[in-house]
């Protein structure tokens, strides 16, 4: 994960990324209130890089472009206040499974109302110590402590700085 | 007499000669030929064991001596050779010997007729003089060229080749003068081109076909003086019909690039051309084209690469116009099989410099840019998958109710059309009319979807002339209601905007779509008196204003002024007469003020919308009894909606006027009347009752007005009119702020500099908003939205750059825009955040006391009911998240 070593995935598949969401004419009513809705979680997310994970630090790719998050793994109820976001590490033993479920949880925490439970977990079967990072990312306490450390903070933010993308 | 000299020499050598075994001497004086050889050759091979260890003068006796030998018997001259060219190895040679022993060689040896041993020695003596006495073999002038040339003519041995190459290589390399022998040294080497060698099978010398083309091209295209002989062979050598001798001369030819300039080339340009054209475009062999397309390549880069004189025509534009003569029309053709080859010996050209490949990708970009919009239509759907194609649309046209997929639908749709209106015509259109008149009281959704879908697609006037009756269907139908008839103008104006000035389409509206919409309209205001009829939706003013944008896209692009010319006074006669209410015509007084009713007087924006979007060339007859009309009309009429129109259309025909409403007006083509109306309006802002329209004024001033006085209504908008109206102005307006009472009469001022400033140009707004910034932010707290938005509009761009003035405002602003968050309008809300985002981009230090705070405050905003304010709210509280923290 540190700068330097080895990459684990030098070469990943990259996935092209979906266009902008269309405007609808609901979209500028002042009466009409828009729930929220898996695309706009969605949007959220695929604004999150991977700075650190490819070869090329000047054209980080976003989770969209990598296919680790998709929109049919992303699941809200805005009724119900909850969030369930499953991700796919690009591979089954990719050691930055957990720091991108961090990044996940963390931008939907700064992102989402108060209200909502938020829930990030990786998509079944797609890594080896599945179990293992989900436990990490479900504890709240874990998460608070891994965000007291500077040092996973400053990757943490890496990822989540709206600058690091291309076009932004 | 030799064996004397030889005697006398008595050198170490010599004495070896003469050794204790008197016969050599005897030998070579011996009268038998036979003898007198063997005796040379032991001398021979002595002189090729110790050549190192003669004496200048030791030489210059053996030299003497073996010249003379070179007269004796034939059977001697194989060892006389051995023995000179052993001799012009040695470092002593004294000077004249190189020469002499030349011209012996030249002039005694038949070089030809010797056998191949002997030949081989004779190149190997020339390569040793060559090597060591240059200087001196130059003195010979042309005569050693033609000595060579004779020597090797006729030469068949591939190894004996080998050296004579080498040697005219040297002798072109090494800039011997060949005089007028030149062709001949071309021949007697060219003559072997192109080589055609097998090795025997064995191969006892290693000598391969390869070796030796290389080594003849590197004779023949060594210079610039064989180009007028080597390039008709080449031409000629190319019809030839054996493969590797093509290849072996487009290759040569290749080569030749990299020595020639345009001086040696372009008389032979076209006949280059037509061979390599040939090649390329006919060959079987992939080996064929790759070399011809070198050699293209070479020859363009040759010419781009020459210096011209100032006289000189540029031959490599004629050069790649030959190319591009021959090759462009292929590209038209895709479907033949030379759009390919075509293809490469462009790409060839073009990579062969920057100046070839502007001039190719200027002619063939465009060719390549129409096939690639028409060329759709030859990748052609098969008529089963369009008629599929059509049929799931119009059924997701009909039952698709996800906005998202069904403003997707749409664009489709118009995309398809554009391309087979002949099936969106046959298939599409009935079912969305049967849908759109079907008396099941279907969801006016539905019916707005199918509107839309029959705008989208009407981009060919077959369609148009198929969907607009659909349209204009709905306009009169009982079941329309308001939402559809804004839907149906929008429509109808949008197809009129995609036509552009297509004239089939501009037939349609003229003949059906204008009179028809007139005509409603009239009789509309007409029934209005009596306030029952099915049109009663047209009396409706917002309905009125819909129709006016159709209106004036329509005469504004088409140019529909032949019905109304006459008169604009006839404007409503025409459609009444079409829609056979004549009697009606003199009830009909649009112009006339009428204390108690409108209906007709609002008629005058249809009239605006006609004649204010006309182009300025065309004159309007009784132009000067309609503007008395008009202001009349405006000043007496009590109905806002009737004198506004009447309004405008005074002021859009002002506009017009040769010579120069109103001040927008004036102040468009900058008249100087305009002054004196702005101060008025200026005193009027002081006024207590008057003041909000006055400071709505500006707004008018300085914004475009969508349906006139635009540039899209032909109108005469001066450049720049906004940027001088504010430099005359705002100062007044500072002014006059800071000496008003506090209370209504400021924020009207406030008002009127938000939309002064909103309406400048960004780049004029970044210089003068730093001074106007304590006004600005002044007006954030002015309780009306549209001054909060345009405001807001303003500071965002200062905000990314901001003046120092800001740094001790801070705290306001944040507590302003931070109030702004909870407006009722989602405008508002969406630009207050944007304020937010810029903020965090200033120094750490101002903005990180804030941090807490905004974190908190933007929490909310994160669940607003509108989905574009949440979006502007995620993004502003994430940059304020990573403010000050470690890996921003």
């Amino acid at each position: 994960m540190s700068g330097g070593t080895r990459l684990e995935n030098a070469n990943p598949l990259v996935f092209q990324r979906s266009g902008e969401r269309l405007l609808t004419a609901t979209d500028e009513d002042e009466n009409v209130a828009d729930p929220i809705d898996d695309r706009e979680i969605f949007d959220i997310l695929i604004r999150t890089v991977l700075s650190q994970s490819i070869n090329d630090p000047e054209h980080p790719l976003s989770l969209e472009e990598l296919n680790v998050v998709e929109q049919l793994r992303v699941n809200v109820n805005d009724q119900d206040s909850t969030v369930a976001v499953e991700f796919t590490p690009t591979i089954p033993h990719c050691s930055m499974a957990t720091l991108i479920g961090l990044s996940i949880k963390v931008k939907l925490l700064r992102s989402l109302p108060g209200r909502f439970k938020i829930d990030v977990h990786i998509t079944p079967g797609t890594h080896a110590s599945e179990d293992a990072v989900n436990k990490q990312l479900a504890d709240k306490e874990r998460v608070a402590a891994a965000l007291e450390n500077s040092q996973l903070l400053e990757v943490v933010n890496q990822c989540l700085s709206s600058r690091a993308i291309s076009g932004e | 007499r030799f064996p004397r000299l030889a005697i006398k020499g008595s050198g170490p050598i010599i004495g070896k000669v003469d050794g204790p075994n008197p016969k050599p001497r005897l030998s070579l004086t011996s009268s038998e030929p036979q003898t007198r050889g063997r005796g040379v050759q032991l001398l021979s091979q002595v002189l090729q064991q110790c050549y190192g260890n003669l004496q200048e003068s030791e030489v210059e006796v053996l030299v003497t001596f073996y010249e003379n030998r070179l007269k004796d018997h034939y059977v001697i001259m194989p060892h006389v050779l051995e023995g000179l060219k052993a001799l012009t190895k040695c470092l002593v040679l004294p000077p004249g010997s190189a020469v002499s022993i030349l011209k012996s060689v030249f002039q005694d040896a038949h070089v030809q007729s010797l056998m191949l041993a002997q030949r081989s020695c004779v190149y190997c003596i020339l390569i040793n003089l060559m090597d060591s006495r240059e200087e001196e073999l130059k003195g010979l002038g042309s005569d050693f060229v033609f000595g060579f040339v004779q020597s090797m003519d006729g030469e068949r041995d591939p190894r004996n080749l080998l050296l004579a190459f080498q040697i005219a290589r040297k002798i072109i390399t090494q800039g011997y003068e060949m005089g007028k022998f030149t062709e001949e040294f071309f021949e007697v080497t060219s003559c072997y081109f192109p080589i055609d060698f097998t090795p025997p099978p064995n191969d006892p010398h290693g000598i391969t076909q390869e070796e030796l083309i290389l080594s003849l091209r590197a004779v023949l295209t060594g210079s610039q003086r064989f180009a007028e002989y080597l390039l008709p062979l080449i031409v000629e050598k190319l019809d030839s019909d054996v493969q590797s001798a093509k290849v072996d001369s487009l290759q040569t030819l290749a080569a030749c690039g990299s020595l020639y300039g345009h001086k040696e080339l372009s008389e032979f340009l076209p006949g280059l051309w037509s061979s390599l054209r040939r090649e390329v475009f006919q060959t079987a062999s992939e080996k064929v084209e790759t070399a011809g397309l070198s050699a293209v390549s070479a020859l363009v880069a040759s010419l781009s690469r020459s210096v011209l004189s100032s006289d000189s025509e540029d031959v490599l534009h004629v050069f790649l116009d030959l190319i591009l003569k021959d090759c462009l029309h292929h590209l038209a053709e895709p479907d033949l099989k030379l759009v390919w080859p075509s293809a490469k010996i462009l790409q060839a050209a073009s990579n062969a410099s920057y100046r070839a490949s502007l001039k190719v990708m200027s002619a063939v970009m465009p060719s390549l840019l129409e096939q690639y919009n028409t060329q759709t239509q030859v990748s052609l759907l098969p008529l089963s998958d369009l008629e599929l194609s059509v049929h799931h649309l119009t059924r997701l046209v009909l039952e698709e109710q996800d906005a998202q997929v069904s403003l997707a639908v749409m664009e489709c749709c118009g995309a398809l059309a554009y391309i087979y209106p002949e099936a969106f015509a046959m298939r599409m259109v009935p079912r969305l009319k049967e849908a759109i008149f079907s008396d099941s009281n279907s969801q006016q959704a539905v019916r707005r979807r199918c509107v839309t879908a029959l705008a989208s697609v009407s981009s060919q006037p077959s369609l148009v002339q198929e969907s607009v009756p659909v349209l204009l269907q709905i306009l009169t139908s009982a079941h329309t209601g308001m939402g559809s008839y804004f839907v149906l103008c929008h429509s109808l104006q949008r197809i009129a905007e995609q036509a552009g000035q297509d004239p089939e389409v501009g037939q349609i509206f003229h003949d059906i779509v204008i009179p028809r919409l007139l005509g409603l309209a009239i009789q509309a205001a007409l029934q209005g008196e009596d306030s029952s009829g099915r049109n009663s939706l047209l009396k409706d003013e917002a309905v009125l204003s819909a129709i006016v944008p159709v209106l004036s896209a329509v005469c504004a692009q088409m140019h529909i002024i032949v019905f109304f010319f006459f008169s604009p006074f006839n404007i409503f006669s025409y459609p009444l007469q079409l829609l056979k209410y004549q009697s009606y015509i003199w009830s009909f007084h649009p112009y006339q003020a009428h204390p108690d009713s409108c209906y007709q007087t609002r008629t005058v924006c249809l009239l605006m919308a006609c004649v204010c979007s006309l182009p300025r060339s065309v004159e309007i007859p009784e132009v000067d009894r309609l503007l008395v009309e008009l202001e009349e009309l405006s000043f007496t009429c009590l109905h806002p909606f009737s004198y506004t129109s009447a309004a405008k259309c005074f002021a859009g025909l002002i506009n017009k006027r040769p010579e120069g409403r109103t001040i927008k007006t004036l102040l468009l083509r900058y008249h100087p009347l305009s002054t004196s109306l702005t101060d008025k309006l200026f005193s009027l802002l002081g006024d207590s009752e008057l003041a909000s329209h006055a400071a709505d004024g500006f707004y008018l001033l300085m914004s475009d007005s969508p349906d006139v006085l635009n540039r899209g209504c032909h109108a005469n908008v001066r450049i720049m009119y906004r940027q001088r109206f504010f430099a005359e102005n705002s100062a007044k307006l500072v002014q006059s702020f800071n000496s008003a009472v506090p209370g209504k009469r400021k924020a009207a001022y406030l008002k009127a500099l938000s939309h002064m400033v909103n309406n400048l140009p960004k780049q004029v707004q970044l210089t003068e908003l730093p001074a106007l910034l304590p006004l600005l932010l002044e007006a954030l707290s002015c309780p009306d939205q549209g001054v909060q938005l345009s405001t807001l509009s303003c500071l965002q761009p200062v905000l990314l750059d901001p003046p120092a003035a800001l740094t001790t405002q801070l705290d306001g602003l944040v507590a302003r825009l931070l109030a702004l968050n909870s407006s009722p309008s989602m405008k508002v809300r969406i630009a207050s955040l944007r304020c937010i985002l810029a903020l965090s981009h200033l120094p750490d230090h101002l903005v990180l006391p804030f941090r807490a705070k905004i974190l908190q405050a933007l929490a909310v905003p994160l669940d607003d009911k509108k989905r574009l304010v949440r979006k502007e709210a995620v993004l502003a509280r994430g940059e304020w998240f990573l403010l000050g923290n470690p890996g921003r």
